[in-house]
């Protein structure tokens, strides 16, 4: 049964196929408009499952729409808008294309009522992200969206094997909720979790996105995490272990941020801070800290996305993307100054801003749950968010020592995007109504209270102080933070490395037949199975004839021996 | 005309028409008349499974000799799905293989390919739908016999060699094969498989049947190139033309591997060959190596048609892998993999035509931003790729789905994991020619004709066929009543549950 209301991924990864054939005004048109057709077509379609597939022996649902998944597909549609209009002039074709199939593509994940619509969705999503970051066209991005894509296809296989065990499990596939009780859920999970940057595996996030393009990494910060956060808002509320996998999540950004000079890595780092927010929001479980969660994903989305347009900005005119190397920007680039101040005062949770409505709601759950530790550890968390992205940010970017830069102002369809971002950022912070009536979950909660404002406002004043207190620490300087993925770019081929040196010492020692035996291991995996190697050498004849009487003889063997 | 007239004729039109192709000779002309015999067994092949899948199995006396004494021919689920297989995927091939051959095949050598192409039609055949396993020694033997020489009019000279070693290793498995069924004769007196079916259990304990099994499996093993008895299939998928490498790939090794399935379930039972002797124990490493051996060792290959032709020895390693599993899923999966394995490898095959029609190499190196000339072939590759490596709403993930379900079933987590790790493999080699293809820039150097008239998309009468394949990969990826239906019956059959 299909009935006639068309799939806003369809519409996406459609017109992203058929962008690249376009050229000039009708391609940035098209571009432009395919992002608000998706969005007219989730607007006017009414709540429930519109698709139904057989596929084997389940039903394919991929067209689900309640409240979550409407608001998730709200603003990734938004977002995809703004992030063309952002970019439609300056980025290449391919990069404009495939991020409309990868916007497409997490839209696809949202609408997914069943694991294996889901599945072809997330892959989309995998391959496709891996494209804007090769879009960017340099050598650090190849091996990033290497090292990106690998990551992304394990998580994939985990989460195919968590499916099939689930259909076997079930005997159904339908995406509802889980509990943590059977393999398959853990497997699930697991390959969730490896999308939303959570440990071990968070180190991605920092690795790839700042490599992407100047407009890349606005689509990359937008989807992927967030698509994550949705799909663990759906298949894993109130799991508790969240909540923990949450705050590890919090911090690991919190010092990363902090300890970071790349402008785009704070910002990439502060990815996963936000996310962890939203994933302890979700191991919470209550309607409010889900509602939070949901909320603080849509907030998220858009001051992330403004933030990172402004730092695209300052990247685009200047070429630089250290903190030590920029400074004084105000001056030449007034809008993408006050643009990035107002994302920072939304990821800050400042009053007035989008951040604000939404992270309050998830304070408020925990102290409604009187989690005492928990309560404690996020305000501290909030304080932390405000001293890496909501005061270093545009402090060492835009003010500070003049670097002596006077870069012009960013182009105006530019501007225009961050225009429109930060206008949508304040109207969430001043009527928050508009986002609470698209919650999945009804909401009786007021932000604007005088204990949660003064608390904030307190929480920043203090953060603010002690950052200008200590600012002669928090002077980045050329270096570069140790993520787990030095374990597997640096460390892992070392210690082969490594390995394969004292495996030869000790050849050496043992004389020169213990060098062979070391230079035979070391290219034992190419002698078997490399171009020239063992497997795809011509062959005698005479050696598969030899074969085939091994194989009768080990037949025989066995048939003997079993009888 | 009965459909049991069909049965016979699917045989006997093409075996009668090969001669004739020498005496017309004209190029054009036998073209039509083999693309008629191929079109018309596939049609006769689609009455014939309707006609099982309707009112049950079709029973054929030759000469009118009842069996045991005489031939008969025995149609069930099993064997006319298998017929299905091999008529569509000839039929498609036949269509695509006009331009192609004139390319490949030297212009005085062309009405032997279709003579040869046609007897080996007879072969494959014949060995499925015979009920007699002499009978089914001599179609073996046919078959075999016209594919050493479709192999050799590759224009390489390495095609002679490849042929050569592969009719010296195709000899052996068929000599094995037939001191199996001395054997059995020996022992029962009969040549008829449903006789043998039910005359062996009770002489399975004496050592004649026991080493019987033995050269069987191994015969037959070395015909449809199970790890480690492969050695001549690299060589032959490479060196011969195209047309010959896809025809073959999809269709020979098929038809072994239902030779296989024949003579274990049909003949010796699963209770002897996997209870008692525990057959799947050496199937299953035999598979695990194939799979990994052969996907690994695709990875480095520098000639894309060597790379395919590891990736077969690597994906007959999932269709055994399924059969080791011993349960109704594991079987299902791997008779479903006959038919989507032949339609992706076909596919895959085809384009490497195309490719080499315009560029005259399928070396990786030489086809840098081939893409660009070529971009529906292209296309073409990366869909059947995804086939092949098993992504959902294709064919390659059903078969991938039911085996990770088989695995699922028998509690080998392992082995759920080995599979889609296998898939990784294929996303690897696969990968490496889409790079090279469609995002490396081409540069003069590479093609000091680039931008002649010639460097263009492949004719459409190869294109069309081609298409239709890959959209029979998705289509059959989605919609797949039809066959998992016949795959799950045939496993079920099978197993004597039915």
């Amino acid at each position: 049964m299909i009935s006639s209301y068309i799939h806003p991924a369809f519409i996406l990864i459609i017109g992203g196929l058929i962008l690249p054939l376009l050229q000039g005004k009708w391609r940035s048109i098209l571009a432009l408009l395919l992002p608000l057709i998706a969005l007219v077509a989730i607007w006017s379609v009414p709540d429930g499952n519109h698709y139904s597939i057989s596929f084997l022996s389940y039903e394919l649902e991929p067209f689900r729409v309640d409240k979550l998944s409407r608001l998730f597909i709200i603003v990734f549609s938004i977002t995809a808008f703004a992030g063309v209009l952002y970019c439609y002039k300056q980025a290449s074709n391919k990069e404009l294309s495939t991020a409309l199939i990868y916007a497409g593509s997490a839209i696809g994940v949202t609408l997914a009522a069943d694991m294996v619509t889901l599945f072809v969705f997330w892959e989309i999503m995998a391959l496709a992200s891996t494209l804007v970051v090769w879009s960017a066209r340099t050598d650090a991005s190849w091996y990033a969206g290497m090292r990106y894509v690998l990551i992304h296809l394990l998580g994939g296989v985990i989460l195919m094997s968590g499916i099939a065990a689930y259909s076997h499990e079930t005997g159904g596939i339908v995406f509802t909720a889980m509990n943590l009780e059977s393999l398959s859920s853990w497997l699930i999970l697991t390959g969730f979790l490896i999308n939303a940057g959570a440990p071990p595996l968070s180190a991605w996030i920092a690795d790839a996105y700042p490599e992407s393009s100047f407009s890349g990494m606005v689509f990359l910060s937008a989807f992927t995490t967030k698509a994550a956060v949705y799909v663990l808002l759906r298949g894993y509320p109130g799991t508790e272990l969240l909540i923990y996998i949450g705050l590890f999540m919090i911090f690991y950004g919190i010092v990363y941020a902090l300890l970071e000079n790349d402008m785009r890595r704070i910002l990439a780092y502060s990815i996963v801070n936000q996310v962890g927010f939203m994933v302890c929001g979700i191991g919470i479980g209550t309607e409010l800290a889900l509602n939070g969660a949901a909320a603080h994903a849509f907030t998220h989305i858009i001051y992330k996305a403004l933030l990172l347009m402004s730092a695209g900005a300052v990247l685009y005119t200047t070429g630089k993307r250290k903190c030590s190397d920029l400074g004084g920007l105000f001056q030449t680039m007034p809008v993408t100054c006050t643009c990035g101040i107002i994302g920072a005062l939304s990821i800050s949770s400042f009053p007035l801003t989008s951040g604000f409505v939404s992270k309050s709601m998830m304070t408020q759950a925990t102290a409604d749950g009187h989690m005492l530790v928990i309560w404690l550890l996020l305000q501290a968390a909030s304080a932390g968010v405000f001293l890496h992205a909501g005061i270093k940010f545009p402090w060492f970017v835009f003010f500070q020592e003049d670097s002596g830069l006077r870069p012009p102002e960013a182009p105006l369809n530019m501007r225009l995007a961050m225009i429109f971002f930060s206008f949508l950022c304040i109207l969430i912070g001043i009527t928050p109504g508009l986002l609470y009536q698209l919650l999945p979950y009804s909401v009786n909660f007021v932000p604007y209270t005088v204990g949660h404002v003064l608390l904030q406002l307190q929480l920043l004043l203090f953060s603010g102080l002690a950052f200008f207190v200590m600012l002669p620490w928090m002077q980045r300087t050329l270096t570069i933070s140790l993520d787990i993925d030095w374990l597997y770019r640096k460390a892992l081929p070392k210690v082969s490395e490594m390995i394969i040196s004292i495996l030869s010492v000790a050849g050496a020692y043992f004389g020169t037949r213990g060098q062979k035996i070391t230079g035979i291991l070391s290219d034992c995996v190419m002698r078997l199975y490399g171009p020239h190697g063992a497997l795809s050498r011509e062959i005698q004849t005479g050696f598969v004839v030899l074969l085939v009487v091994l194989m009768l003889g080990l037949y025989l063997l066995l048939y003997l021996i079993t009888i | 005309m009965s459909t049991s007239h069909l049965l016979v004729l699917q045989v006997v039109i093409p075996l009668v028409v090969a001669p004739l192709c020498i005496l017309i000779r004209k190029q054009a002309l036998v073209w039509y008349v083999v693309l008629a015999v191929s079109w018309g067994t596939l049609f006769s092949a689609y009455r014939l499974l309707m006609q099982v899948l309707g009112h049950g199995e079709i029973i054929y006396f030759l000469g009118g000799w009842a069996a045991p004494w005489g031939i008969e021919y025995r149609l069930d689920v099993l064997n006319a799905f298998v017929l299905m297989i091999v008529a569509s995927i000839g039929a498609i091939v036949m269509t695509y293989a006009k331009c192609s051959i004139i390319k490949e095949i030297a212009e005085d050598r062309v009405y032997l390919f279709y003579t040869a192409y046609l007897l080996n039609l007879t072969g494959l055949y014949g060995v499925v739908v015979t009920g007699d396993v002499f009978n089914m020694f001599v179609f073996i033997e046919i078959s075999s016999l016209s594919s050493y020489a479709m192999i050799s009019l590759g224009r390489e000279r390495q095609a002679l060699m490849a042929a050569y070693r592969y009719l010296i290793l195709g000899t052996i498995g068929a000599t094995f094969f037939l001191i199996g069924i001395g054997f059995l004769y020996a022992m029962t007196g009969t040549l008829n498989i449903a006789d043998l079916g039910v005359r062996i259990p009770d002489l399975e304990n004496t050592r004649t049947v026991i080493t019987a099994l033995a050269f069987l499996t191994v015969g037959i093993s070395l015909k449809f190139a199970l790890f480690p008895l492969h050695g001549w299939l690299p060589n032959a998928y490479t060196y011969a033309p195209s047309v010959v490498s896809a025809f073959l790939a999809s269709t020979t090794t098929k038809v072994f591997i239902y030779v296989l399935l024949r003579i274990l379930f049909s003949i010796f039972g699963t209770t002897f060959v996997f209870d008692i002797i525990t057959l799947d124990r050496i199937f299953l490493a035999s598979a695990l190596l194939a799979i990994f051996s052969g996907s690994i060792t695709a990875i480095y290959q520098t000639n894309v048609k060597r790379m395919l032709a590891w990736s077969s020895i690597a994906q007959i390693g999932y269709m055994i892998l399924g059969v080791s599993l011993v349960s109704v899923t594991g079987l299902l999966a791997g008779i479903i993999h006959l038919f989507n394995h032949a339609i992706i490898k076909a596919a895959l095959f085809m384009c490497m035509g195309c490719i080499f029609y315009r560029f005259n190499t399928v070396q990786l190196s030489d086809l840098k931003g081939v893409g660009r000339y070529m971009p529906w072939t292209m296309a073409a590759f990366i869909l059947a790729g995804l086939s092949l490596i098993g992504v959902p709403l294709t064919v390659g993930f059903i078969s991938k789905w039911y085996l990770i379900m088989a695995a699922i079933e028998r509690d080998w987590w392992w082995l759920a994991f080995a599979i889609v790790a296998g898939s990784l493999l294929a996303v690897v080699y696969i990968w490496r020619v889409v790079e090279v293809t469609c995002f490396q820039s081409v540069t003069t150097k590479d093609h000091p004709e680039a931008n002649q008239p010639h460097m263009k998309e492949a004719p459409l009468s190869m294109l069309i066929p081609l298409w239709i394949l890959v959209i029979a990969n998705i289509y059959f990826g989605i919609n797949t009543e039809l066959t998992v239906d016949v795959a799950r019956q045939s496993a079920e059959w099978l197993f004597g549950i039915k």
